[in-house]
């Protein structure tokens, strides 16, 4: 009887949720939003955005005769007959896009040049643009400085030497296992503010649902045939299933992405006597085609399933942990805006949590790391940072046990605020109140 | 047999004291009034009855046996804060509450088309509960409260932000629901409201009960041999040389030009001397007891504490 009517609960919390267009929409947009967003910076960057001319006075004549290169064309105007503020004025009139103003000052110093070079846009100058003159003249002053010394930037540029390290990790077979610290990095990221952001999504719904029955009024119907812990669990268990339904369609959704394109795109790629057409045909370009080899081998050393399960463990733990407290602060205010003031407290460890992430990813076995992957107002955030890097068994273990004993003791505070809060209208809460209300018998 | 009884039931939050030793019994099929101002701990009683709060000490017996938690399915409860889902449909979310009072779903939906049949609203299953007028949305909060055929049902403020024709519709259904054997509760700080349906009362004030019983018998104690006459007002002079055991409490002059007065036997005389005191002097129109209301008793009651 007791158990049906907190199904009950559940269910209603479940369906009017997943019924919702809302969810469909995020279920189904969200990954295919999330992938435009990774993919759609490197997409406009590469974009070519159109051939930019740019006047160059060159005094010293450290550039002339470079013509410029890609979209970009270098034009000369004779520095005797153009001062600076004769060049701006002929730069406003002109089709050009911007100005590159190189004096020599006194004695022929490339420091000098250095220091003094100036760029004018006829509008904002885009960061691309500066990059490729600041990357240009930075060789050429470099290049007069060598031929100062008497060196041929010629030998230079011959001896110059690239190199990228192939970098591998003994597992504990004593098998080499290629290393792959971006992907790692990248996966440790992701994954923990995915974890992040549904803690948050589905904790704040919590506190949205506890208060819309409290302004609705229809809190005290229900709880004369259910008792309060049961709606509070039922409410949290309904909507935390409807966040493990969508992180199990994104899984299965990106998976099935994935394949498709690895499937269609890359594995026209992946023939290997392509790879060797390629290599003879495009010479430099082949380089792409090994680093998307590089790259498939690098996801492979990612344990995809064990983060999936983990994930699964920290979401349901960090989500009841969270939810509870944002159900006691729905119960113990009237509206969304008296929320704020207990909102803080609580959301700022989810942020230290994110905020600590950016320094675990760089070294995933330290001290900062171990320990706020054992805190339990973090862990979930910061131990799905570091999963992907490996993490021994009895630190999650350990961490996990810490997570679960403490949404046990906070969903027990949040019951006992909860039974008191939804039955209070009209009335400023502070923590002196809420502290009062814990100790009602 | 009372269906509800109170004994000894103390109830305080952080300090305040909510009920003081409060020991009523609510007679089975009555419709019983729990009265008094706001504040008085109505609605703590009530939430213990629904056993939303439990008392400090003291006990709550239904049917004689102490209150258990499957007796809610009981129990009908109309709070005061009420509402319903907002987003929810109308048939949705009354089969929800139906089946959270342990109706199964096609028992609710069985019983829940007699309701909307008999309220003519047929048509609303579909409605989201935002789309409903505040009067419609109180027809489907009552079918809610009584779906499931309680023997008790609870009423608390049943009549604020009611429109007389929808109050009208629940006396009626309430006094129907009595008739074939349900106890009714009705707690409200507005006491003329429940007079002419309420078969016994409780006054509660501050915490404490100060009178209880059938409300004909209580109305009956305190008569005070009060009655009211109504004559040709140029008579007034009548009113002056009342004989000695005759107390005159107060009198006017209505809206239709009559004087009415009201008047006090101070032994146990017959109210028919007055009648024949007036009526050899003057038309007499109008003449009756004075039986004290109830807001009168309370006062009254109140005052004398």
């Amino acid at each position: 009887m007791t158990k049906n009517k907190i199904k009950l609960v559940i269910k209603r919390e479940f369906l009017t949720r997943v019924r919702k267009k809302s969810f469909l929409i995020m279920t189904i947009v969200g990954p295919v939003l999330i992938g435009l967003l990774m993919v759609a910076p490197a997409l406009l960057a590469s974009l070519p955005d159109g051939p930019k001319s740019i006047w160059v006075i060159d005094q010293p004549g450290i550039l002339i005769p470079e013509r410029g290169s890609g979209q970009y064309q270098l034009d000369y105007l004779p520095p005797r007959e153009f001062d600076l503020e004769k060049a701006k004025d002929f730069l406003q009139h002109s089709d050009h896009d911007a100005l590159v103003f190189i004096p020599t000052g006194e004695g022929w110093d490339p420091d000098f040049f250095k220091r003094n070079i100036i760029l004018f846009g006829k509008k904002d100058v885009p960061l691309s643009m500066e990059r490729y003159l600041e990357e240009l003249l930075e060789r050429k002053i470099n290049d007069q400085k060598l031929l100062r010394q008497g060196v041929d930037p010629e030998i230079v540029a011959q001896t110059k030497t690239n190199l990228t390290l192939k970098v591998f990790n003994l597992d504990e077979d004593g098998k080499e296992r290629e290393s792959a610290t971006i992907i790692k990095m990248v996966t440790g990221y992701a994954a923990g503010f995915l974890i992040y952001f549904f803690i948050f999504l589905y904790s704040s719904q919590v506190m949205r649902g506890v208060i819309e029955e409290k302004t609705s009024r229809i809190v005290e119907v229900i709880i004369s045939s259910v008792r309060p812990f049961q709606l509070m669990m039922g409410k949290i268990v309904g909507i935390g299933s409807v966040g493990l339904l969508q992180f199990l369609i994104w899984v299965v959704l990106s998976f099935g992405i994935f394949q498709v394109v690895s499937l269609t795109i890359l594995a026209d790629k992946f023939d290997t006597e392509k790879i060797i057409e390629a290599q003879k045909a495009m010479g430099p370009e082949a380089g792409d085609v090994s680093a998307l080899m590089q790259f498939q081998q690098s996801l492979e050393a990612v344990n995809f399933p064990l983060i999936v399960l983990v994930f699964l463990y920290f979401f349901i733990g960090g989500y009841i942990l969270y939810g509870s407290l944002f159900a006691a602060i729905g119960a113990a205010v009237d509206n969304e805006t008296d929320s704020q003031q207990f909102l803080l407290p609580v959301i700022i460890p989810l942020i230290i949590g994110i905020l600590v992430s950016t320094r675990v990813v760089e070294s995933p076995d330290g001290p900062l790391a171990f320990w706020f992957s054992m805190i339990p107002f973090t862990s979930p955030i910061v131990m799905m940072v570091r999963i992907p890097f490996g993490v021994p068994y009895w630190q999650l273990a350990l961490s996990i046990s810490l997570l679960i004993g403490t949404f046990m003791l906070t969903t027990w505070m949040a019951a006992r605020i909860y039974r008191v809060g939804i039955l209070m209208y009209g009335k400023k809460i502070n923590y002196k109140e809420i502290w009062k209300w814990m100790r009602y018998h | 047999m009372d269906i509800i009884s109170a004994e000894h039931i103390v109830k305080t939050y952080s300090g305040h004291v909510a009920l003081n030793d409060l020991t009523l019994n609510v007679p089975e099929r009555s419709i019983y009034g729990l009265l008094g101002p706001n504040g008085a701990g109505k609605t703590s009683f009530i939430r213990i009855i629904n056993q939303i709060t439990a008392p400090d000490s003291g006990k709550l017996l239904f049917h004689g046996k102490p209150i258990q938690a499957s007796d809610v399915a009981r129990i009908g409860y109309l709070p005061e804060e009420r509402g319903l889902y907002k987003k929810m449909r109308v048939g949705e979310q009354a089969l929800y509450l139906a089946q959270l009072k342990g109706l199964s779903s096609s028992e609710a939906k069985k019983k829940l088309a007699y309701w909307f049949e008999k309220f003519d609203i047929h048509g609303w299953w579909d409605k989201r509960i935002e789309e409903l007028s505040k009067g419609m949305a109180q027809k489907v909060q009552f079918i809610t409260t009584v779906l499931h055929e309680p023997e008790l049902l609870i009423f608390d403020e049943p009549f604020t932000g009611f429109d007389p024709i929808n109050t009208n519709l629940i006396k009626k259904e309430i006094r129907e629901l009595r008739d074939k054997g349900a106890t009714v509760i009705f707690s409200t700080h507005r006491m003329e409201s429940v007079e002419e349906i309420c078969d016994h009362i409780a006054l509660i004030n501050k915490s404490n009960k100060i009178l209880e019983g059938p409300l004909k018998d209580i109305r009956m104690k305190y008569r005070t041999n009060t009655y009211s006459i109504t004559f040709e007002p140029r008579e007034a002079d009548l009113l002056k040389a009342l004989p000695h055991n005759y107390h005159l409490v107060d009198h006017h002059r209505d809206n239709e030009g009559w004087r009415t007065a009201r008047i006090t036997l101070e032994d146990q005389s017959s109210p028919n001397e007055i009648l024949e005191y007036f009526i050899q002097r003057t038309t007499v129109h109008h003449f009756e007891e004075v039986i004290p209301s109830v807001n009168d008793i309370f006062i009254r009651e109140v005052q004398k504490n």
